[in-house]
Formats: structure tokens, C-alpha cells, sequence
């Protein structure tokens, strides 16, 4: 039982952490918005005044915005596709009976762990470089032309890198989900004569289907986000400016606030509707 | 009734699952061999593996010719800082919800969330004006301030579905007994509650240690940690790969030794309870 005494204890040992949290939300949220609808060049004669919905209008206009948002698709689907896929069949793969299973587990856990900024640069040099890299080698080694990696098939790599590090994300959260799988079910099955496939469609699958949704919502607001690979890869160049990437160029290299923060909102919506999904499954959770 | 495994059906998945294993982990293997190489064998034309002279003297150079300490140092006081204030505030607000719930709690810990997916690109500019009027720019202060903010939500998740773990029924055995609330959480939730509190902690400061959009956009040289100290290679510098390779083992150590042991609270923590 609560008592009165005890409820207003707890609103005290919460109030710092909404305070803060507001606070973290209200204040650069007001500001991107305010700066969203003003002509805002900081090192070319600072705020010029109201412009109205100008700048969500020219951002959109740009040649530079519908290009980022295909890349940004591309991207993130790329990643879905590979990581979900891949995860699953891993994950199917790691619940089986082994010798070292612990010690498999960690070897695929790790790139997770691995920094971005380590792990594109890594990808970059060691593997991508298209003199030196290990693929260059290997593709010599077979007679074929080293590729540029990183300007020829650019989006690919970056997916490649970005896919790297999500997949033990994946495959640790299926794995997590296919332990709790009855075994028995599976075994009345396998009994009554099923053939893997239908086993694998009509149990695994729907029993893997709220934690497929979980790792697609969870990695679709990280890789909308994704910055460190690009940005030590590529630099945005070779069509692989995301929309986060752009936004970044129009406020600190080219310093237009007022645009950028147009994209900034633009971003904002972009994440919260995949948010929203997130949330509900995650407030269903809550309920149980 | 347990299924009956053969052996050549487990010696088979061993073999599979070992390589896949092996290829995966083959990047960081390859970085970690790489290190201990001269540069011209790290160029070596067929690659070696193994067979080679293996030497220390990349992570010398590193160490002395980057003020590799001091980013390592940036690195520890950011994560570990901004793990312990998170901690700090968390306990209490996730405390608070787990055991006297109200209607409210759940609209709280969803909005709590809600921030959580708030892009950064999109606060980017005020973030940074902030910093700079404030004199926070390049600080391990306002690094360690952003940092916090950033996983507060994460930590309170966390914690609350830990906490959330603890039967009630002890507190009330307790308060029979005519404990009060603060003998109630030092006494009996406190100990409780040590474990949860030790995986929050530990995955938090993976997450911090990480973190490559603030860390890379708000510092410059004086607090700089190891994430924007590695992306300082991919000047012209990065070519040397045997050095690449020791100052990029030395960035990730720490956090795959850390990351082995909290692999376990991993799912929880990044799927905000709703995968255990």
C-alpha cells in the first residue's frame, strides 16, 4: 500500500530525472524550431529575420534532398534486409547443440563493441582499399580487377560496413527470443512427420515475428542516425548523403541554420513516426 | 522427452557455426594481428597471417606520438562519468516508479522513451550554440552532460524493469515489521537491487564509450575521446595500418572485455525490457 507519506516521496526522487529530460527535449526543440523559420547564416550576417515556412520549402526543393532520402532508404533497408535475414538464420544456427557455443556466441557478438569511427576506418584501409585492402588482395588472388569499394560501389560498402556491426544486435536479440521457444512443440512436429520448412514457417517464424518487429524499429532509429561511418568513410561524397549527413553539411560546414533546422524537423517526423510503432509494442509489454 | 543428437549432426554444426564465428570476428582478428606487424609486412603482398616478426613498436609510437593517454583518459572520465550521474538520477526516478506506481508511470516511462528518439542531427545547431554561449564547447563537462542526457532513458528503463523484478511482498513484510522507508532501501531493496544496477551500469558505459555524433561534433582537441582521436586517422594518416591497427585495438579492448560480460543485459537494455 502507498501511503501519502510515500507518494510524494516518490514525485521528489523523480523530479530530477523529468526535469532534466524535459528540458533536454524542450529547449533544442523550440530552438530548431524558431531557428527553422529564420534566415540564419551565422558567419555571413547572422539572423536575417523571418522568412515564414521558406526554408522547409527550399530544403524539400533542393536538388540535394530527394537524392539523401533515396540513399537514406537504400541504406536503411539494405541493413534491414541483410541483418534480419542473417539473424535469423544465425541465430537458428547458434541455438543448436555445439562444442563452444559460449565462445561462437562471442566471436559474433563483437563487432558490436567495435567504436564506428574504429570500425569504418578499419573497413576503409584494411579491407576496402582497393591497393592495399585484403578484398584487393583476394580479388587479385582470383584474377579479377580490384574494386574501388568505397567510390565505385559506395552505398553497397557502406552497407556492408553499417550491416557488420547491426548483425550481432540482431542475432543476440533472436537468439535471446528462439531460447524461449518450446522445444516440445517443435519435437511434436518434427513426430508428426512436418518437413524443416513448414517447421521453420509455421512455428519459428511466428514465434520470431514481435522480435523481428523489435529489431527492425530499434535498428531503423539508430541507422536513420547513422554518422560516424560516413563520416570518416566517404565524407557524403559518391551518392552516400544521407539525410542526417546533410542536414549536418547545411549546419556546420555551410553553416545555413535556418535550412538546416528545416531538415533538423523534417528528421524529427521522420523518426517519430517510426517511433510510434516502437512505442506501442513496447507499451503492450509494460501492461503484461 | 530430450531429442536424441548425433554426433556427426554436432560435429557438422560445430564446423558450420565456428566459421561463420570466425568470419564475422575475422575484422577485429585481422586489426588485432595487424598491430603487432611492421608496416611493410602490414602491406605485405601476399598478406601474412601469423609468420611474422611480431613487435611492439606501433603501440609505442601511437602512445607517444598521439597523446594517446589523453584521449584514453577523455574516454574514461566521459563514459565513466556520464554512467555514474545517469546512475545517480536514474535509481531514484526508476526506483520510484517500480514501487509506488501511479496512473501515471506509464505515460512517463513512455515519454521518457520518446526522447530517446529524438534525432540528434535535428537539435544539432542549438546543441552547439548552447555549448558555445555557455563555454561548454570542447569540454569534458558539457560532453559528459549530453552523454548522460542522451542514455538517461535507457539507464531508467533498465533499472525499472529490474526493480520491477523484486516481489512486493517483501517491502510489505517489512513494513509489518515496522520498517520505514528508508530501513526499507538500504536494508532490503538496496541489496536487491545491486545486481540490476551493475548491468545498467555496464551497458551504459559501453553505450557512452561509443557514442560517435556528439563526441565527434562538440570537442575538438582538449576533450576529445578516443572516438574522434580514431577518426583523426582517416587523414593520410591512416595509411600507416600497422599503427591504424594498435590504435585502434587499444580503443576497442576495454569495450569488448566489458561487452563479453554484459552480453546478457544487452537485449534488455537495448530493447527497453521488451525482449528479456
Amino acid at each position: 500500500m502507498a501511503t501519502q507519506h510515500s507518494r510524494s516521496a516518490a514525485r521528489i526522487m523523480m523530479a530530477p530525472a523529468v526535469i532534466l529530460l524535459l528540458g533536454w527535449m524542450l529547449v533544442p526543440l523550440t530552438m530548431t524550431l524558431y531557428f527553422s523559420f529564420k534566415k540564419y547564416l551565422p558567419l555571413r550576417g547572422g539572423d536575417l529575420g523571418w522568412v515564414g515556412f521558406d526554408n522547409y520549402v527550399r530544403f524539400v526543393s533542393s536538388s540535394a534532398f530527394w537524392p539523401s532520402i533515396q540513399t537514406t532508404l537504400i541504406i536503411v533497408g539494405g541493413v534491414l534486409l541483410i541483418t534480419v535475414v542473417l539473424g535469423v538464420l544465425l541465430s537458428m544456427l547458434l541455438d543448436q547443440p555445439m562444442w563452444g557455443q559460449g565462445v561462437v556466441r562471442i566471436l559474433v557478438i563483437a563487432p558490436f563493441f567495435v567504436m564506428p569511427t574504429v570500425s569504418a576506418l578499419v573497413w576503409k584501409n584494411m579491407f576496402m582499399d582497393p591497393v592495399n585492402g585484403l578484398l584487393a588482395y583476394l580479388w587479385k588472388f582470383f584474377g579479377a580487377q580490384p574494386v574501388e569499394w568505397l567510390s565505385d560501389a559506395s552505398i553497397f560498402s557502406i552497407v556492408l560496413i553499417v550491416s557488420w556491426q547491426w548483425l550481432p544486435f540482431a542475432t543476440l536479440i533472436l537468439l535471446t527470443a528462439i531460447q524461449s521457444l518450446d522445444s516440445e512443440q517443435l519435437e511434436a512436429a518434427e513426430m508428426d512427420g512436418a518437413p524443416p520448412l513448414s517447421r521453420f514457417g509455421h512455428i519459428v517464424l511466428p514465434h520470431l515475428s514481435r522480435a523481428i518487429t523489435i529489431v527492425v524499429l530499434i535498428q531503423t532509429i539508430f541507422l536513420l542516425a547513422i554518422f560516424a561511418e560516413i563520416f570518416v568513410t566517404t565524407q557524403g561524397s559518391f551518392g552516400t548523403k544521407t539525410l542526417t549527413y546533410l542536414i549536418f553539411q547545411r549546419v556546420l560546414e555551410s553553416q545555413n541554420v535556418g535550412l538546416g533546422s528545416a531538415g533538423g524537423v523534417y528528421a524529427i517526423i521522420l523518426a517519430n513516426i517510426v517511433a510510434i510503432f516502437l512505442m506501442r509494442i513496447v507499451g503492450k509489454n509494460l501492461d503484461a | 522427452m530430450a531429442r536424441k543428437i548425433t554426433t556427426r549432426r554436432k560435429t557438422l554444426n560445430t564446423l558450420f557455426a565456428w566459421g561463420i564465428g570466425l568470419l564475422i570476428f575475422f575484422p577485429i582478428l585481422w586489426t588485432i594481428l595487424t598491430s603487432f606487424k611492421t608496416e611493410a609486412q602490414a602491406i605485405a603482398d601476399p598478406p601474412v597471417f601469423l609468420f611474422f616478426d611480431w613487435t611492439l613498436e606501433n603501440y609505442a609510437i601511437v602512445q607517444e606520438r598521439s597523446d594517446y593517454m589523453r584521449f584514453l583518459w577523455n574516454s574514461v572520465i566521459l563514459a565513466g562519468g556520464s554512467t555514474v550521474i545517469g546512475i545517480a538520477i536514474g535509481v531514484p526516478a526508476a526506483w520510484s516508479m517500480a514501487f509506488v506506481p501511479s496512473k501515471r508511470t506509464k505515460d512517463i516511462l513512455m515519454w521518457m522513451l520518446s526522447t530517446k528518439m529524438l534525432p540528434a542531427v535535428g537539435v544539432l545547431y542549438p546543441i552547439y550554440l548552447l555549448f558555445i554561449k555557455l563555454g561548454l564547447l570542447d569540454t569534458r563537462l558539457g560532453l559528459t552532460i549530453v552523454l548522460m542526457l542522451i542514455n538517461l532513458p535507457i539507464i531508467i528503463w533498465m533499472l525499472y524493469t529490474y526493480f520491477k523484478e523484486i516481489p512486493g511482498e517483501i517491502l510489505e513484510a517489512a513494513r509489518m515489521d515496522g520498517a520505514g522507508l528508508k530501513e526499507e532501501i538500504l536494508y532490503i531493496l538496496t541489496p536487491m537491487a545491486i545486481p540490476g544496477i551493475a548491468s545498467t551500469l555496464l551497458l551504459n558505459i559501453i553505450l557512452a564509450w561509443n557514442e560517435a555524433f556528439w563526441t565527434l561534433n562538440l570537442t575538438a582537441a582538449k576533450a576529445a575521446p578516443l572516438t574522434a582521436f580514431i577518426a583523426s586517422y582517416s587523414s593520410p594518416e591512416g595509411l600507416f595500418y600497422a599503427k591504424l591497427s594498435a590504435a585502434s585495438t587499444m580503443a576497442i579492448a576495454p569495450i569488448l572485455i566489458l561487452g563479453w560480460f554484459s552480453q546478457k543485459q544487452l537485449v534488455r537494455g537495448l530493447t527497453f525490457g521488451a525482449v528479456k
